[in-house]
């Protein structure tokens, strides 16, 4: 149907959009998790309160949030050539990525967490449990459901936010729908990105809500 | 074992400060079921979240054990609270731990080695009486037998004080009676002292040896059990010890009921269904009954209630069971 080599560049933007979207899902979540515990924790009415850093975090992270993800890139692109040393690309493409998805999967941890019971952190607190075990023996593992949950939000949001990058330089299937779709007018091709595209954030998707579900030992 | 001298706390609130209680004195035993009642809002969830310090009281001391609890440094203070179990309405057990895991958690907070821990905790469940239990998650558990679970965790690390709050409002009356029970086992045979807070009189009654009244942030009331049942002084006392609608019924009916059994009927509490059936009280004026083969014979006298509706439900009862009756005048 498609001219030869057509088939392996839509092979390759597969494997580039994978390839952005777990590392910065993977880079996300090593900035973000600890970042939404201490979000949770450092609340007013959370296990240690601290409310100057609860308040100056929360704001930081909302700052980011409010900046759209194009205007974000491009507006680091001195930070991502000091980081990787390129700005085109997939790997120039993880700067941004995790720079705009690290206070989005805060939030969605912080959010995750605090819907832990506040019984059962009291009943921990009267057991004399530290701060620090609170967290790991807790509220991770009793958030963990609605952890797994959120982690598939994020891939997929990571994975749209990677096709946006296809205007600008990033790779994967975002720059194929670009290149083919916008500057030289082959609708075929773009019709197919698009199709992979859906295809992949269904397999996440379900995945993620599967995985979610099966840990989850409440009541079904 | 614990004692409260003039504890205070006040929330500070958007509406303003608001003193939840106001100095409290209250001096708990080593080896009692200590009962404090009182009514929805009276502080007395504040109160026992104070004692182990949840709570951070705004004055006043709490000496547990010979120690100062305010005085202590929090690294002591988290090594103190495990020695003080506590459990709650609400169970609060880990919902993706199973019973055996919940059990293991304040051990593994102790750091007790593995294998003793594990140990330790097959032994509270059998005693706890759900060994079979062992790999359910609390979804899966009656609510009954999560707050066994929640006693078993709360005993893992051998305290010395049972702090228990509203332990048996979610429960049904059977399951709340076996587990006050069970709490009763575990002070007599450990001699754990035991802190109840309820607003059910009947926890106290099973149960408790002390009891304190608390109303609006005092203490109105303490004593053991008997003297003040028996002689409730306040105001809120004697309306949390004598249940409305139990005040002695003044019989005024003028109609009056001979039962005759002559071995038509079987021979059963006919008169205590009735009242429960009908939700109606007679008076026995007479009564002579035996029990023959499992039937019933003899008679009896009831002066009936100064209501119709109620004679009616009596009467419409009788006939259902077959008991023969015939209308009397009353003569006395
Ligand atoms: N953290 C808090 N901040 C502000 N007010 C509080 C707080 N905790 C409790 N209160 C208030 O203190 C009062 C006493 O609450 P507490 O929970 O001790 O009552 P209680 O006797 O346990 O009642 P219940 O039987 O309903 O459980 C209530 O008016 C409640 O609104
Ligand atoms: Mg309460």
């Amino acid at each position: 149907m498609f001219e030869q080599g057509i088939y392996e560049l839509l092979g390759e933007g597969i494997v580039e959009t994978l390839y952005m979207t777990i590392v910065s899902t993977a880079f996300a979540y090593i900035f973000g998790l600890p970042l939404g515990v201490l979000l949770c924790v450092t609340d007013k009415d959370g296990i240690f309160p601290i409310p100057i850093i609860n308040k100056v975090l929360g704001f930081i992270i909302n700052l980011l949030r409010s900046v759209p993800f194009l205007i974000l890139l491009v507006f680091i692109l001195p930070f991502t050539r000091m980081i990787v040393g390129t700005t085109i690309g997939s790997t120039a493409t993880i700067v941004p990525l995790v720079v705009a998805s690290t206070p989005f999967v805060a939030r969605m941890v912080e959010s995750s967490l605090k819907e832990v019971d506040s019984g059962v952190i009291e009943a921990a607190q009267s057991m004399g449990s530290s701060v620090f075990k609170i967290i790991y023996k807790v509220l991770i593992p009793e958030a963990k459901p609605s952890l797994l949950m959120g982690a598939a939000i994020a891939i997929t949001t990571i994975l749209g936010y990677s096709a946006m990058a296809g205007f600008v330089g990033g790779g994967g299937l975002g720059a194929i729908a670009v290149n083919y779709g916008y500057y030289r007018y082959q609708q075929d091709v773009m019709t197919v990105t698009v199709l992979l595209l859906v295809i992949v954030v269904q397999i996440f998707q379900e995945v993620g809500t599967r995985i979610a579900r099966l840990s989850d030992r409440r009541a079904k | 074992m614990i004692r409260l001298r003039h504890l205070t706390k006040t929330f500070e609130t958007s509406q303003g400060n608001l003193e939840v209680l106001k100095g409290i004195s209250l001096d708990i035993n080593e080896g009692e079921i200590f009962g404090i009642i009182g009514l929805s809002g009276a502080g007395k969830s504040t109160l026992i979240r104070c004692i182990n310090f949840l709570e951070k009281p705004t004055d006043g001391e709490i000496i547990f054990d010979g120690m100062n609890m305010g005085d202590l440094s929090r690294k002591e203070l988290l090594k103190v609270r495990q020695s003080m179990g506590m459990i709650f309405q609400s169970f609060n057990l880990l919902a993706q731990r199973t019973a055996l895991k919940n059990i293991l958690y304040p051990l593994e907070i102790a750091n007790v080695p593995k294998e003793e821990a594990m140990d330790r905790a097959r032994e509270l469940l059998e005693l706890v009486g759900l060994s079979d239990k062992a790999n359910a998650y609390p979804s899966q558990l009656s609510g009954g037998q999560q707050q066994r679970v929640a006693i078993a965790r709360a005993l893992a690390t051998n305290p010395k004080v049972l702090l228990c709050d509203e332990v048996t409002s979610a429960l049904d009356p059977n399951t709340t009676s076996s587990i006050l029970q069970l709490l009763q086992n575990i002070n007599h045979t450990f001699g754990v002292t035991i802190v109840m807070i309820t607003h059910e009189m009947k926890v106290i009654e099973q149960i408790c040896t002390q009891v304190a009244v608390i109303d609006g942030g005092n203490i109105i009331e303490t004593g053991n059990v008997k003297d003040v049942f028996l002689r409730p002084q306040s105001e809120i006392a004697k309306q949390l010890i004598l249940p409305k609608g139990s005040e002695i019924h003044n019989m005024t009916g003028k109609r009056c009921l001979r039962l005759i059994f002559d071995g038509n009927s079987a021979f059963e509490p006919i008169i205590s269904n009735m009242a429960l059936e009908c939700r109606a009280v007679v008076n026995i004026l007479y009564a002579n009954t035996k029990c023959i083969d499992n039937k019933a014979f003899g008679e009896m006298l009831l002066q009936l209630p100064d209501d119709d509706i109620s004679i009616e439900r009596i009467l419409a009862y009788l006939d259902n069971r077959e008991i023969y009756y015939k209308e009397e005048e009353l003569h006395v």
